[in-house]
């Protein structure tokens, strides 16, 4: 049995923090687990699916966070613990149910888990999902470490329960790649079967009365956080400085603390139940000081909760000075550290901050500003999309009429920098690329004449991007929606989508046919592989000019990555030292300085071009790219 | 600087190993009897970007997962430049400094915008910011060896035989052997041991 399903209580396990939030929810008897992949979100039902035939639940990748969320619910009022996990752009997606979800409530315990990216490390945006709570009035929690993220995970399924109402559990990137050893405890052995009591009903009408269910949930939830073993705070009874530390920086106000010296003088209130406040709790932590820090991810949630609580007891509770990130003591954008709240703590107390050995930092910035290139992201060697965008690039510039191409999320959304040649223009959220390059032309009467390339990726296409393309063949828009087929969400890990001949926990499933789909709506369909680079282009020439309606073309080839894992490619690729003319060529490095293709590299000393044989994966397109076909792909045979 | 915590990254470039060379040095470390967290940062490494492990090795206390800039003990690359790039944001003067000697050139050295430094200068380097600099030869190594693959065995040997953790070597064997099929264990084993005796007989 897999380590994260055995009930072996007090083992300690080295774990992931999304695997110990799993294994929170397999020790609170969650049933049913739906996700949309999204980093830093996807380990959590990565780990729950591959133990659903141990365990018998139901794990899945759903076609997007709403419906996601929609499983969810359904399996809790067939009285069966359910999770709906995504990264912070996906609570967007599932909100238009959550909001009703709020008001209906739920049975059986259920939990929305999102996982927010502070510094955008691998997202469109750096939002704060904490937003969620407020809008829906549901109780929110904030792990602060792997094994309390377990234990909280768990919690928030009983508390669920016992109001009848969602929970959200807020995860953040530092603790949900974060390890650590957790202590298991007991998996529950016995479940009730589900079904639907034909007594119950499940929704928001009258909306007054739900809305004042859903107030008194908040205050049921609050009474219960005013005792909860998650929060409690450290420090002197009378500290010279109060921090607030929500969720994951509660461990590096701790270290900061050390640093400093300053642990008999600042006091930490370690808040992880972050929503709604504890208001008895949090006066009591209020009255210990008059300088309070709050510390925590990406907005001010709960420092402005607490401002606004304050607000009407201050006449009990005298002047407060408040810091954070609302004024700049902690930097407004980009992930919280230690440094920064550090930085906070010197500033507010004016002291003297940690030795700074400046002629060693000196020397340090010295070499960083000499010789350290940045590391830029790329697509792969042989990545499908670097071959699909030169097409995209070399038929437009044929075209020659200021087309652009509206892009999308996913590895693809790279085509916005020179791995990807420049050509997206336009890109915002998952599936908007088509929306947005249908609204463009539907200018065509008012005298907009440019044509428009959509560029969406096989599982963004399935999540979003399918009422777009309606939309677009209703009002008789004319563009080219290219899908970029790689048979994988490639971002995120390459989990299976509903394209796929397999599902999360790796059983068979039945494939939604793409081109079948895109033809049933009523837009011509064409496909064709991006490896062909001349074929592809002339077809997207040929497309382009074709000025009738939604033309879809599918450019279909398996995700390098995936290929390599499959066994690779049938070439050897090679750069012919005779005929590569290098600096006399004309071409001016044009495989290195425009294809970029990470496999290949110009050799300054030869003064020629080569293949790195460790990186180059011989898919061999770069061949058709060389003016003077100096590089030659010769076929292997594959033992 | 104090040692409690030890503080220890591990950098390379994406696809390179990283995050499951930490993991492996982690649960040696578990091992060992030290409380251990690991931080990974990756993001969009996969995509060739940058990858960082921070791994906090205590006697006793829970640490977080991002060490203070300025405060590494050891670092351990298996790239030079982001071998480099982390020593600039973690160095100190007393830092230990291991390195893969082989590059991976990022996106705008292979096309032309960028010059990768020498081998002469990124040495400067190393050794200016660091206490002790390892030079590891350890695609070299691992391809004598018979598969470039096990480029990041060898540098763990590095690092034990740079004897810098407060961990024996039968820590990181019994993960060795814990993780790999046995059909690969032998060579593995073989690395990680040639990349040991390296680092002894280097003394940095």
């Amino acid at each position: 049995m897999k380590t994260i399903a055995r009930d072996q209580p007090g083992e300690r396990v080295f774990m992931l923090g999304n695997e110990a939030i799993a294994r929170g929810l397999i020790e609170g008897g969650v049933r049913f687990c739906a996700a949309y992949p999204g980093n830093p979100s996807s380990e959590i039902l990565e780990t729950l699916a591959s133990v659903t035939d141990e365990l018998g639940i139901w794990a899945e990748w759903s076609v997007n966070e709403k419906v996601a969320m929609e499983g969810a619910a359904a399996a809790s009022f067939a009285g069966v613990r359910a999770v709906a996990s995504m990264k912070q752009n996906g609570v967007n997606v599932a909100l238009d149910f959550i909001a009703a979800l709020a008001l209906s409530g739920v049975k059986a315990g259920t939990v929305l888990i999102t996982c927010d990216d502070p510094g955008a490390v691998s997202s469109i945006n750096e939002e704060d999902a904490r937003f969620v709570a407020r809008i829906a009035d549901l109780p929110l929690l904030e792990p602060s470490f792997p094994d309390e993220a377990r234990l909280m995970a768990h919690y928030a399924l009983e508390l669920s329960e016992r109001l009848g109402s969602l929970v959200v559990l807020r995860s953040v990137s530092r603790l949900s790649h974060c390890r650590e050893e957790v202590v298991l405890g007991e998996v529950p052995s016995s479940h009730d079967v589900p079904g639907f009591d034909l007594s119950s009903v499940w929704k928001t009408f009258p909306v007054p009365h739900y809305h004042r269910k859903m107030h008194e949930n908040l205050v049921s939830a609050a009474d219960e956080f005013e005792t909860s073993p998650f929060n409690r705070y450290e420090g002197p009874d009378a500290p010279d400085l109060l921090v607030f530390a929500a969720g994951s920086s509660y461990l590096y106000c701790c270290e900061v603390l050390g640093l400093l010296g300053l642990e008999e003088r600042v006091g930490i209130a370690k808040l992880s139940t972050t929503w709604p406040l504890p208001t008895a709790w949090v006066e009591t932590q209020l009255a210990r000081c008059g300088r309070i820090l709050f510390t925590e991810e990406v907005d001010p949630f709960v420092e402005d909760s607490i401002k606004a609580h304050y607000a009407q007891v201050n006449d009990r509770l005298g002047p407060k000075r408040f810091f954070g990130r609302s004024n700049g003591f902690i930097p407004k954008e980009g992930e919280i550290t230690p440094d920064a709240i550090a930085a906070a703590v010197v500033r507010v107390l004016g002291i003297e901050g940690p030795a700074v050995d400046d002629e060693y930092r000196s020397r340090a910035a010295k070499w960083a500003d000499e010789i350290l290139p940045p590391r830029a992201v790329g697509f792969c060697a042989g990545c499908p999309h670097r071959a699909s965008f030169w097409s995209i690039k070399n038929a437009l510039k044929l075209d020659d009429r200021d087309g652009f191409v509206s892009g999308d999320i996913g590895c693809y959304s790279l085509s916005l920098f020179p791995t990807g040649f420049s050509q997206s223009k336009v890109i915002h959220c998952m599936g908007s690329g088509s929306g947005v390059a249908a609204g463009f032309v539907k200018l065509r009467d008012q005298g907009f004449n440019q044509p428009v390339v959509a560029a969406v990726g096989d599982s963004t296409f399935f999540h979003a991007g399918i009422p777009p393309l309606i939309d677009a063949v209703h009002h008789g828009a004319d563009y080219l929606l290219v899908i970029l087929d790689n048979s994988a969400t490639a971002m995120t890990g390459f989990q299976p989508h509903p394209g796929s001949p397999r599902n999360a926990p790796g059983a068979p499933a039945r494939e939604v046919d793409l081109e079948a789909l895109c033809r049933a709506v009523g837009a011509s369909v064409t496909v064709e592989d991006p490896y062909d680079l001349h074929g592809t282009t002339e077809t997207l020439y040929r497309l382009l000019n074709e000025e009738e309606g939604v033309r879809v073309l599918i450019l279909r080839r398996t995700c390098a990555l995936v290929q390599r894992k499959r066994g690779g490619f049938p070439y050897k690729v090679e750069v012919d030292p005779d005929k590569c003319r290098g600096e006399e060529c004309g071409c001016n490095r044009y495989c290195t300085r425009v294809f970029r293709c990470p496999g290949l590299f110009f050799d300054d000393r030869s003064g020629k071009a080569g293949v790195d044989e460790v990186i180059c994966v011989g898919c061999g397109v770069c061949a058709e790219v060389c003016p003077h076909n100096a590089i030659i792909r010769k076929e292997i045979n594959h033992a | 600087m104090r040692d409690e915590p030890l503080n220890l990254v591990i950098s390379g470039s994406g696809g390179q190993g990283n995050v499951l060379a930490a993991q492996w040095v982690g649960e040696a470390l578990i091992r060992a009897g030290r409380r251990i967290t690991v931080g990974d940062t990756y993001g969009l490494s996969q995509r060739g970007g940058s990858v960082m492990s921070h791994i906090r090795v205590s006697k006793e206390r829970r640490y977080g997962p991002l060490i203070p800039e300025g405060r590494a003990h050891v670092i351990l690359g298996l790239e030079p430049v982001e071998t480099l790039r982390v020593l600039i944001a973690y160095g100190n003067r007393s830092v230990v400094t291991l390195t893969n000697t082989r590059p991976v050139y990022p996106q705008g050295v292979i096309a032309g915008e960028n010059e990768y430094p020498s081998e002469e200068r990124l040495l400067s380097a190393l050794n200016e910011l660091s206490e002790r600099t390892y030079w590891v030869p350890a695609t070299e190594i691992a391809r004598g060896l018979g598969d470039p693959i096990m480029a990041n065995v060898v540098m763990i040997g590095a690092l034990w035989g740079s004897g810098v953790l407060p961990a024996e070597p039968s820590t990181i064997s019994a993960v060795l052997e814990d993780r790999l099929p046995a059909s690969k264990l032998e060579a593995n084993r073989r690395a990680f041991d040639t990349g040991f005796q390296w680092a002894v007989d280097s003394k940095g």
